[in-house]
């Protein structure tokens, strides 16, 4: 399904997970799964005020679209979008949202789960938190866990 | 001498000081693990910047490359600190 189309924006506003499903399956009869992951800024138990995220112009958008091209001739999507925000985002505000469409569900929900993990390790973006006592937390340090989390996908 | 665009982020950017820059590098830099070598030597900020130069990735013309790629052809070179995104 290489002509499966895909929708990738980095953008500092917020997004509508409704209307980018709608626009995702809109005069199609042929989706049977549709799955979606939002991402979405914690406040740390009270410790954080807002996330502050850089992005690499240009590249963001290329690198996410590749992943969706991936994940799309992976695992058959028939469809897939991705959207990621930058710049200033405050707790219970969303970041980031992955669409994956399919004929059946396990492909939808593998493939979703592969562009999150590939997007956290290869996309772009950093993160700097702002404390909510007024310091500046300093930049978000990579985790293990996410290199754990997108190298499964090369054991298979 | 190639003329090169470079760009930084994240604490990268803040440690250099500068967000981009346009250099003439020597025909010695010939991978992207060289570039980082010879920014070190540029001054105290780059060493400072790319001291743990295992960790800085690379990309140029837009997209990831190995240290030990070669630079040859680049119009844009990005170095950034691991990626925190999602």
């Amino acid at each position: 399904m290489s002509g499966a189309p895909v929708t990738v924006r980095v953008q500092r506003d917020d997004f509508d997970l409704a209307a980018e499903v709608r626009a995702l399956s809109a005069s199609r009869h042929d989706i049977g799964a549709i799955v979606t992951f939002s991402g979405l800024c914690r406040d740390e138990a009270g410790s954080l005020s807002a996330l502050e995220l850089e992005h690499y112009p240009g590249m963001a958008e290329a690198e996410i679209a590749r992943i969706c091209k991936q994940a799309i001739t992976r695992f058959g999507l028939q469809a897939a979008t991705a959207i990621h925000r930058y710049g200033k985002i405050l707790p219970g505000e969303n970041i980031v949202l992955v669409v994956a469409a399919s004929p059946h569900r396990q492909a939808a929900f593998d493939g979703a789960n592969f562009i999150m993990d590939f997007l956290k390790t290869s996309a772009p973006f950093w993160k700097k938190e702002h404390a909510a006592d007024g310091s500046s937390g300093g930049w978000v340090s990579a985790k293990d866990a996410d290199d754990s989390a997108r190298d499964r996908w090369s054991k298979s | 001498m190639a003329r090169v665009d470079l760009v930084y982020f994240a604490w990268v950017r803040e440690r250099i000081g500068k967000a981009e820059e346009t250099l003439e590098l020597p025909d010695s830099v010939v991978t992207a693990g060289d570039l980082l070598a010879y920014l070190k030597t540029l001054g105290e900020e780059y060493e400072t910047a790319l001291e743990h130069e295992n960790v800085i990735r690379v990309a140029i013309n837009q997209e990831h490359v190995d240290h030990h790629e070669p630079i040859a052809g680049a119009r844009e070179i990005a170095l950034f600190p691991p990626m925190t995104g999602g």
